[in-house]
């Protein structure tokens, strides 16, 4: 049996591989691995595009270039700082209105009661499709993208926080009355730092449909920001500055998403970095 | 909810919102939010008409396609993800990355290489599904007690056999969630590629209905896609809590 | 200012045999869904006293302990404490969880003086009080340590010290030691014993296991099967001067779980 580099797999069953243990042990390594990921997918992503497999798919490298290019004369960043306003608005109001509306329905069975069938419903339904309801309702501007970013964030911040708030730990709120907490030290102090984790969680889903959000709405209500560079260099058939505008808002999601995990670990999780 | 010592069942709250709907209808804001009454009526007139009819057909055929190719292929991956340690190191952080990466931007890439037609559409449906699924999967199977696997081991269980006799079925309960999860980001999917290639399906109807203003239309339409939705999820979370008995007895 | 709190134990530590500190006058329970849990309990705990309920699992322990507590509403009968009625908790009882209930996003330190934190005592005074109680159940060096890198047993000591920092009159324990592993467990006991000689509390224990109840108690109080009621209350007069292992050897020790289990045996019938 192979020994693998790792203590929580199992080996495959059925796929014996006969080669040399520690040549397996390098190749199996996390970090060479995940090398060799990203090199496949680049050398596979600029492999298609010398055949071309299309004329619209540009290679990895014409991207790079048109993205240097964009970087260069500041239209990228430009489209940025206009992608971010109504991203950041909206984000700001879904993750305070949500969390609020969240923690109200997981505090209250009246509010539950009411709002919550809303909510469970807004979760399942397909909501970008009222995007042209938005439109109609605000106008072209900012609102509309705003109110999008909304809809699209909002519903899983709400239900992750009413669940998040029904999952704390019954002894722990009974240990909060024993002591003689109040009910709002009970909730300040156990119930919200208890819950924090999962909200968090809900944060994260909020931010990654915001992101959803903002495209769509840059690209079907008016073109501006990112979804402008986006559908310009479509139309003119510019495909390398297309891919790269695409590129850059889905790495720029992830690093946005990944600084979120930062913050909460640095900020609200104390014994996650304890001696 | 209880209220003067009866039991309100969950739902009910929607009753008190469907009649605050129709009095806002009535005020001006029904201009952009027609009554709910008149919206219902319109949905009796939109639902026999061919064009609804034909809206429908494209939709389901494109939804349903996307979804089985998310499933066919999602499955399998996450199967192999949970089995190899390669191929999981390889495929995870794409995964990761697809899973919450905003897809609404790949939509644009998928119209330029295969064109405004039903292809982007189920194409859209699969990308915004497969990533769930192949994940729910890979957790499945590493659910799975080792002596299951030894089991099919010493029996001298095949590949193929392995995968489809044993990992598939101990799994189940991880890959129907999945597959829940898949088909709630394959109506966002499906709803999003067509309101951006917009000369698909109900893309069409709605197209016509917001740019001729026919806000009763295009509402009723919403409502049956909503309906549809939540319908689909509690049809779906069903059958998972059907097949809970299966994780239970397999631990 | 922390021993006014215990305002209603007037004469700590003066206590003569018999002058019930809690009182349960008739006490019934059943839950919403028709579990009757406690079908009239009667019964006193002496103060200074360590008593324990023992029966077998679900026979309604922890919801008699609750009841007393204030954490639950009795379905009719009165508990009182200190001669007052119980209508919720108050400042003269304090409880140890059964799965410890720690905050695990707080030190060890903020867990045992969350109690006083929650009572608004200033945060310098409440912490000298929580390092003294930390130091006393046996975790000094842990006061900077989070939860989740303690072991079970350790943890449950944090339970301990945080009932302790408040310094109520009465400490009610639910199964202290049903989530430690043996070994851990035995050393708990020998330190509990040590730490009761030394408090002048009573004491509430809740448990299951007979050697335990017999090693620790001072009198033993026998539930019976749901729904509960007192069968039994024995006092195994054990001689707990000498060292904490001597005891587990003492005939009388082994006489009093021998007669405990012959009793509680017609139940399992
Ligand atoms: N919240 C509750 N609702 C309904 N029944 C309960 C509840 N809590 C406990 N019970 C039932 O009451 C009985 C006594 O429970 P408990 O006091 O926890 O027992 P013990 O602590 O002695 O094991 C058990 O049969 C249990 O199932
Ligand atoms: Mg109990």
């Amino acid at each position: 049996m192979p020994v693998a580099a790792t203590n929580d797999f199992t080996e495959p069953a059925v796929a014996p591989v006969a080669s040399s243990t520690s040549l397996r042990q390098i190749a199996s390594h996390p970090l060479t691995l995940r090398f060799v990921s990203f090199g496949l997918l680049l050398v596979a992503w600029e492999y298609a595009g010398r055949i071309p497999i299309s004329v619209a798919f540009p290679t990895f490298l014409e991207t790079m270039r048109g993205l240097l290019d964009m970087a260069g004369d500041g239209s990228l960043l430009k489209a940025f700082l206009i992608t971010l306003k109504p991203l950041i608005a909206g984000l700001m109001i879904s993750i305070a209105l949500g969390v609020g509306l969240g923690l109200l329905m997981g505090l209250s069975r009246f509010s539950e009661w009411l709002l919550g069938p809303i909510f469970i419903i807004a979760q399942a339904a397909p909501l970008a499709a009222l995007i042209p309801v938005l439109t109609f309702a605000y106008g072209i501007g900012l609102t509309a993208k705003i109110m999008t970013v909304c809809i699209m964030a909002m519903p899983v911040i709400v239900m992750n926080t009413l669940s998040a708030v029904r999952n704390t730990p019954v002894s722990l709120v009974e240990m909060g009355r024993a002591f003689l907490g109040t009910r709002s030290q009970i909730i300040t102090r156990i119930i919200l730092p208890a819950a924090s984790p999962m909200i968090f969680a809900g944060l994260r889903l909020g931010a990654a449909a915001a992101f959803i959000g903002i495209v769509l709405a840059e690209l079907l209500i008016t073109p501006t920001g990112i979804g402008d560079l986006i559908s310009y260099h479509q139309s003119v058939a510019d495909y390398p500055k297309m891919y790269a505008s695409i590129f850059s808002i889905i790495v720029f999601s992830v690093l946005f998403i990944e600084c979120l995990e930062r913050v909460e670990t640095v900020l609200f999780r104390p014994e996650k970095h304890a001696s | 909810m209880t209220m003067f010592g009866y039991r309100l069942p969950m739902m009910t709250s929607l009753i008190l919102w469907a009649v605050l709907w129709e009095l806002v209808g009535h005020t001006e804001a029904g201009f952009i939010l027609p009554p709910l009454s008149k919206i219902v009526m319109r949905m009796g007139e939109i639902l026999p008409t061919p064009s609804f009819a034909e809206a429908l057909l494209i939709t389901g055929r494109s939804f349903l396609t996307g979804v089985g190719i998310a499933v066919l292929a999602g499955v399998p991956i996450g199967i192999l993800m949970g089995r190899s340690i390669i191929a999981d190191r390889l495929l995870l952080p794409w995964v990761n990355l697809f899973l919450s990466a905003p897809l609404s931007a790949l939509v644009p890439v998928i119209m330029v290489l295969f064109g405004l037609g039903e292809a982007t559409i189920i194409l859209t449906v699969t990308l915004f599904a497969i990533w769930i699924i192949v994940l729910n999967a890979r957790v499945g199977v590493r659910s799975i007690s080792p002596s299951l696997v030894e089991m099919a081991q010493s029996f001298g269980a095949s590949r193929w056999q392995a995968f489809s006799k044993v990992y598939v079925w101990a799994a189940l309960p991880e890959i129907l969630a999945g597959v829940r999860l898949g088909v709630i980001r394959a109506v966002k999917g499906v709803v999003i590629g067509q309101l951006l290639v917009s000369v698909v399906g109900f893309g069409t109807l709605f197209e016509i209905y917001s740019s001729h203003f026919l806000m009763e239309h295009f509402w009723a339409l919403l409502l049956v896609l909503f309906a549809f939705a939540f319908a689909l999820n509690e049809g779906m979370a069903w059958l998972e809590r059907k097949v809970q008995y299966y994780a239970a007895s397999r631990a | 200012m922390i021993a006014s709190l215990a305002n209603v134990a007037p004469h700590p530590g003066t206590a003569a045999q018999g002058s019930a500190i809690v009182s349960v006058r008739n006490i019934k329970k059943t839950y919403p869904g028709g579990v009757e849990a406690l079908s009239g309990i009667t019964l006193d705990f002496p103060e200074g006293q360590l008593t324990t309920l023992l029966g077998p699992s679900g026979c309604g322990k922890t919801t008699l302990l609750k009841i007393i507590a204030g954490l639950l509403p009795a379905t009719s009968g009165e508990v009182l404490v200190g001669g007052r009625t119980v209508t919720g908790p108050g400042p003269e009882r304090s409880f140890v969880f059964q799965d410890f209930a720690l905050m695990p996003w707080a030190s060890v330190l903020r867990n045992v003086a969350f109690g006083l934190e929650l009572r608004g005592v200033r945060k310098s005074e409440r912490e000298a009080i929580a390092v003294g109680h930390i130091a006393k159940v046996g975790l000094k060096g842990f006061e900077y340590k989070y939860p989740h890198e303690l072991s079970g047993g350790m943890r449950q000591r944090v339970g301990l010290a945080r009932a302790l920092a408040v310094d109520s009159a009465v400490i009610m324990m639910d199964e202290p030691f049903s989530a430690v592993d043996e070994q851990t467990r035995r050393k708990f006991q020998e330190d509990l014993l040590g730490l009761i000689a030394n408090e002048k509390k009573t004491f509430l224990f809740v448990t299951h296991s007979i050697e335990e109840a017999v090693y620790v108690s001072d009198r033993i109080v026998l539930l019976s099967r749901r729904p509960s009621r007192v069968s039994t209350i024995i006092e195994p007069k054990l001689d707990r001067s000498g060292d904490p292992e001597g005891i587990r050897r003492d005939p009388a020790y082994l006489d009093a779980v021998e007669g405990i289990w012959q009793s509680l045996k017609k139940y399992l019938d």
